[in-house]
């Protein structure tokens, strides 16, 4: 720490602690390269935790194989949620938010102390949590609802990640800020770094509430204060709970702009429009709270109804946005490499061989398609009547958090190990296909979700056979539900497992660029004309089309089935 | 140029086909925020219920009377309940069994009465598929018609403990 404070803030100074990148040029400060390593590294060891629980859980909702013991399901579906949803997610944040602040902004980490202290506390947190579950005492699944009670470890953990996640984050704004002071860059920041900032914003609210909630629960745990209301408890808790998942998606739409830069040299056709949806982000989404507590007692229709439309549907609207400028950027880029032809002339010429570029758009896909759709139907407060609970919830989450956020982060590894670590990924053929199988694996384990809940099934329920309402077809779409998770941590196995290799056994690329995956070139022989920027992105435009009728048609043949159930007031 | 800096002049208002699908998401979002309020007012199927807060004990007693005065007979050990249209009927959640067996008539509507013993519960009617929370300590009261016949199934879809996913309920509908 006292070393580095020493180092100029820029990172192009003489005696700068930084080495030039041989493939893009840019400097890399060298502490933040090294937290980069060790908040990737630890976020993929939780990836690997979660996936190895993924597939047990799997196999036990898959009726015709049911393989854990019922005390062993939610004990490893507690496992699961938390290792995904927060401690693998949250490690490779942050790893995102130290490269979005140092390179980008050609300046030096604020400080590596800070940096050692946060990861020491998520470290610590995460492992006290993970031991705490794994011997029995917390298996009161991720949401801890009161009066479920845990052992006290279990929210000490969760306090000391959230913690640990929040100094992390306050090493990144330190780094804005002397970056700012010592105008290590010139002008406005790259987007790849508005884009962390937005994501680290709405991060520190929702870890606000996250301490919020557990605090007052672990004191309760110990003895020391009284129990907690529920409803309360409820309420604060998603506000860690949904919001951080609006962390996810602003990371994730800021990976997605990058690898479309690096894979076919895209950039925003507007960037006011790409900025202001983010800051649409930090305006607006804190409000999706209110989605699980759309059939609760204890908050009014109007607080209901309110919370889910108005303000909240700025945020939907910033995703759709996104959903238009990002396509736009990467139709417009490849048009002006010559692929001008029809419609979608340049889907053909995009790298698809590139698996950080594949990752991105599947995810993009899977997230606009999938997710988003289904996020913002199911939370409409009448619409949840007939979704509450059930697997159509989990149906949606995994086409956002996982189809989406997992998917895109994996994507960035590619380019992460690198031009980080620097070593060239093994076994390339097999990174190629990696992203596809995991991105259909996911998309039969939504589907597969969605139908099940459609007709009926809880989530977070070991057995659905002592109901004995649920007959074959409840039971195919559990099994392509099980057949999905098959592929998808299979896949996820072999990522991890590229990743661990490369790491281990990787030619080095040190003083070289590093071995290209694939990006998109000129086309030849074609005369580059002029485009016009405003109206030439037409597949973007075809396709947000599409979208938007998927959406609507799937929109209102809800409120359609919400129509035939009984009437309730 | 999403890793760069920006170009120094890069504010520029929406222009072309983004300023057009900017519109159009505008006016979807406000359709989607319409159709709530519009379905409050000319939809049948609100989730607005009525909360009092209320103390397990205090719910148990309400439901013992409400059971005594209105039993018709056994299911499985638990009594089938069938109580006048128009009056408050209770549902009572605990580890793991919905106490008692409603029986309704089709048409008639009821101002269902539901709340928990322990725990967080999920009142999930099969296969109709409405669902509700059941949160301790609350009572959660929902004016319901039910407008199809026949033996419903109440699944507890919140968790609640080890023995949650045993935990069903029965409601008939004539």
């Amino acid at each position: 720490m006292t070393t580095t404070t020493l180092h100029p803030a820029a990172l192009t100074d003489a005696g700068a602690a930084s080495r030039s990148c041989e493939t893009t040029g840019l400097r890399v400060c060298l502490s933040g390269q090294q937290f980069i390593k060790l908040n990737a590294v630890a976020g993929i060891v939780f990836l690997l935790l979660g996936g190895i629980a993924a597939i047990l859980l799997a196999l036990t909702r898959w009726q015709a194989v049911h393989l854990l013991p019922v005390d062993w399901f939610y004990r490893i579906l507690t496992f699961h949620g938390l290792n995904m949803l927060i401690f693998w997610i949250l490690f490779f944040e942050v790893a995102i938010l130290y490269f979005a602040c140092t390179i980008p902004l050609n300046c030096r980490l604020f400080s590596r102390g800070v940096a050692w202290v946060s990861f020491g506390l998520m470290l610590t947190g995460a492992i006290m949590t993970d031991v705490v579950i794994l011997q029995g005492k917390a298996d009161v699944l991720m949401t801890s609802y009161l009066p479920l009670l845990a052992h006290p470890l279990f929210y000490l953990g969760i306090i000391l990640m959230a913690v640990g996640t929040l100094i992390g984050v306050f090493n990144f704004f330190g780094t804005l800020y002397i970056a700012r002071k010592n105008r290590t860059y010139e002008g406005s920041m790259p987007l790849v770094t508005f884009g962390a900032l937005a994501a680290a914003i709405i991060a520190v609210l929702t870890l606000l509430h996250g301490a919020i909630a557990m605090i007052p629960t672990f004191t309760f745990s110990m003895g020391w204060t009284a129990e907690p209301d529920p409803i309360w408890y409820r309420m604060i808790w998603w506000g860690l709970g949904h919001q951080s998942q609006q962390v996810n998606v602003c990371a994730m739409v800021t990976v997605w702009y990058l690898v479309g830069f690096l894979a076919t040299g895209a950039k925003p056709v507007n960037e006011t429009i790409c900025r202001g949806a983010f800051v649409l982000y930090i305006l607006f989404i804190n409000l999706a709270s209110a989605h699980h507590l759309l059939v609760d007692p204890g908050v009014g229709v109007t607080w209901k109804i309110w919370n889910t439309s108005y303000a909240m549907y700025l945020a939907v609207l910033a995703s759709m946005i996104h959903a238009f400028t990002v396509p736009a950027s990467i139709e417009i880029a490849m048009r002006e490499k010559g692929y001008v032809r029809g419609i979608f002339g340049w889907v053909g010429a995009l790298p698809w061989r590139n698996p950080a570029f594949s990752a991105a758009i599947i995810s993009l896909l899977i997230f606009g398609f999938i997710g988003g759709i289904t996020g913002v139907t199911l939370g409409t407060q009448q619409i949840n009547i007939i979704a509450h609970n059930t697997l159509r919830i989990t149906g949606h989450f995994h086409a956002t958090v996982v189809g989406g956020t997992t998917l895109a982060f994996m994507g960035l590894a590619y380019y992460v190990i690198p031009l980080i670590f620097r070593k060239d990924f093994i076994a390339r053929p097999l990174a190629r296909i990696q992203p596809w199988l995991f991105g259909g694996g996911i998309l039969l384990v939504s589907i597969g979700m969605s139908f099940a809940g459609s007709l009926g099934v809880a989530r977070r329920s070991y057995d659905i056979e002592p109901a004995g309402i649920y007959g074959p077809t409840t039971h195919l779409f559990l099994g392509i539900m099980g057949v999905g998770a098959i592929l998808a941590v299979t896949s996820l196995f072999l990522f991890v497992g590229l990743c661990v290799g490369t790491l281990l056994f990787g030619k080095s690329n040190q003083g070289r660029a590093m071995e290209d995956w694939g990006v998109a070139v000129a086309a030849p022989g074609i005369k580059q004309g002029t485009l016009d920027v405003h109206w030439a992105m037409k597949g973007t435009i075809v396709l947000t089309f599409i979208f938007l009728a998927c959406f609507a048609v799937y929109y209102f043949a809800n409120w359609k089935a919400l129509a035939d159930v009984w009437y309730v007031r | 140029m999403a890793l760069l800096a920006p170009p120094k002049d890069w504010y520029h208002p929406a222009a072309g086909a983004e300023r057009l699908w900017i519109g159009i998401a505008l006016v979807w979002c406000f359709v989607m925020s319409l159709m709530m309020p519009y379905w409050h007012f000319r939809g049948k199927q609100n989730a607005n219920g009525t909360t009092y807060t209320v103390t397990p004990k205090d719910y148990l007693e309400r439901t013992e009377k409400f059971v005594a005065a209105n039993k018709v007979g056994d299911l499985n050990g638990i009594p089938i309940v069938q109580p006048a249209p128009g009056t408050d009927i209770y549902l009572l959640g605990r580890m793991w069994n919905w106490y008692p067996v409603l029986k309704l008539q089709k048409g008639e509507t009821y101002r269902l009465h539901i709340s928990s013993m322990d725990l967080q519960h999920g009142f999930s009617l099969q296969p109709v598929n409405m669902n509700f929370q059941v949160v301790p300590g609350y009572d959660h009261v929902l004016t319901l018609t039910p407008t199809s016949s026949g033996e419903f199934t109440i699944v507890c879809n919140e968790f609640c403990g080890i023995g949650h996913s045993t935990m069903i309920g029965k409601m008939l509908v004539e």
